[in-house]
């Protein structure tokens, strides 16, 4: 399994590295949006649930990029034959395309919360960072293990690009509430004392009802 | 020894039927070579046979193990060369190869030794879609026989090889190999000269199935009629 792993894993890294189709289009989507909402608000910045909505909704709709592209090398180019091929599990592909995802999502935020603290944030992210980096993974998680469930269902339809987003979507609204309303108090001018344990716990299950969800189902995605 | 065994195949496309009472035997280390026109069902029995797609009906045993229920016995066995390369493009020929390699648990020497063989060694550090289409066709070839499969499914095998690359791929892919092979083909002549055993397929069902050596190059011409 984990030479398998390694081996899906090297070669997603190899094309997104030769093609540059999902980190820098996610990043450059998120960018554009925090622009548009810094001038579209004109307001000198915002905070509380109105900064945390703002930046969760943006980086999940970066998200749906990334999710959209998952699979399409592998279904164009005949990827997913020369896997199943192969005498190697096939949760496998699962498991690298869940670490492809969040690699991605990983890569594109390190470029997109910076530029959301810069336009949006009047107050530096310092002392919430810590707290804030709890959430994005609990959150980028979630989307990696539900975007790749989605994006192997959808790939294979001939409306892949309307079909994944509409999947995506109403799977991914409980994972903009949870990181919304753990994020927004962190953001908050005022400091609220809440605590976003609660919203993390909430993000934490509903990984790990959607891991096993995937782990179930995803060999029937690639049969026949 | 029985390498293929498949008695009243059945599989459809929703209403449409692919094949239907397909039934043939083929002995190991023997060539079936299977004609029809497009849309005969050749590519959907090469699939089958691939453990790609589930037959909808009757029995298929490939290598000793039923399909679809020892589907992942027969995985790694089998080499296929379909009418897509199963190639990233972005990658190069020798990427390609590590990257099957390593899913076949097959060592990097072995990939130099096929990329010798397919004489690609010299352009395999240039991404696929560089490459010609026979170019593309022989690092295809390679990668189907890289794990050194006891069967070959050849889909069109020389199709966009020149007939140098042909005489290059035949100890891989051609009698020479000693492996039991079934080949989808177009070509009358060369077809019949590689087949043991003949099938003739037209709107998924079974035509023909004969020794090669009772048939003429006549009848596989009235298929495409």
């Amino acid at each position: 399994m984990r030479r398998t792993v390694g081996a899906l894993l090297r070669k997603e890294l190899l094309v997104e590295l030769r093609t540059l189709e999902s980190v820098p289009g996610m990043s450059l989507f998120a960018v554009s949006t925090f622009v548009i909402f810094h001038f579209a608000l004109n307001r000198s910045s915002v905070e509380g649930d109105l900064a945390s909505g703002i930046l969760w909704v943006t980086l999940l709709f970066a998200a749906i990029l990334g999710v959209n592209r998952l699979f399409v090398a592998d279904a164009d180019q005949g990827g997913f034959d020369g896997f199943l091929l192969a005498p190697v599990d096939r949760s496998a592909m699962l498991v690298a395309k869940v670490l492809t995802l969040l690699g991605f999502l990983i890569a594109f935020e390190i470029v997109a919360v910076p530029a959301f603290a810069l336009l949006l944030l009047g107050s530096s992210l310092g002392d919430a960072m810590p707290d804030l980096l709890i959430t994005l993974a609990l959150g980028d998680l979630g989307v990696a293990v539900i975007g790749t469930l989605v994006a192997a269902l959808a790939v294979q339809t001939r409306a892949r690009d309307l079909l994944g987003p509409l999947l995506a979507l109403p799977l991914l609204v409980p994972i903009v509430i949870g990181g919304a309303r753990a994020t927004s108090p962190l953001l908050s001018v005022s400091h609220p004392t809440d605590s976003p344990l609660r919203w993390l716990l909430t993000l934490g299950l509903y990984d790990l009802i959607f891991g096993l969800i995937a782990f179930a189902l995803f060999d029937f995605l690639l049969e026949d | 020894m029985v390498a293929l065994e498949v008695e009243g195949l059945a599989r459809h496309y929703g209403e449409r039927e692919a094949l239907s009472e397909v039934s043939l035997t083929l002995q190991e280390g023997q060539t079936l070579v299977v004609f029809g026109p497009n849309g005969a069902g050749k590519t959907t029995l090469l699939r089958i046979l691939a453990t790609l797609l589930r037959p909808h009906g009757g029995y298929v045993s490939v290598l000793g193990s039923q399909l679809p229920e020892e589907a992942w016995a027969v995985r790694g066995r089998v080499g296929l060369l379909a009418h897509e390369p199963l190639l990233y493009r972005e990658l190069t020929a020798r990427e390609n190869l590590r990257f099957h390699a390593r899913l076949h648990g097959v060592g990097e020497q072995r990939v130099e030794e096929v990329l010798e063989a397919v004489a690609i060694s010299s352009r395999a550090g240039e991404p696929l879609r560089t490459l010609s289409r026979g170019m593309v066709q022989l690092v295809a070839v390679a990668r189907a026989v890289l794990h050194d499969p006891e069967l070959l499914l050849l889909d069109e095998p020389h199709s966009n090889l020149d007939p140098a690359a042909v005489e290059l791929v035949a100890p891989l892919i051609g009698a020479a190999s000693k492996r039991t092979r079934v080949i989808c083909s177009h070509d009358p002549g060369g077809g019949l000269a590689e087949a043991d055993l003949v099938l003739g397929l037209r709107a998924g069902r079974m035509v023909l199935l004969r020794e090669a050596a009772e048939v003429q190059p006549g009848e596989i011409t009235e298929l495409y009629r």
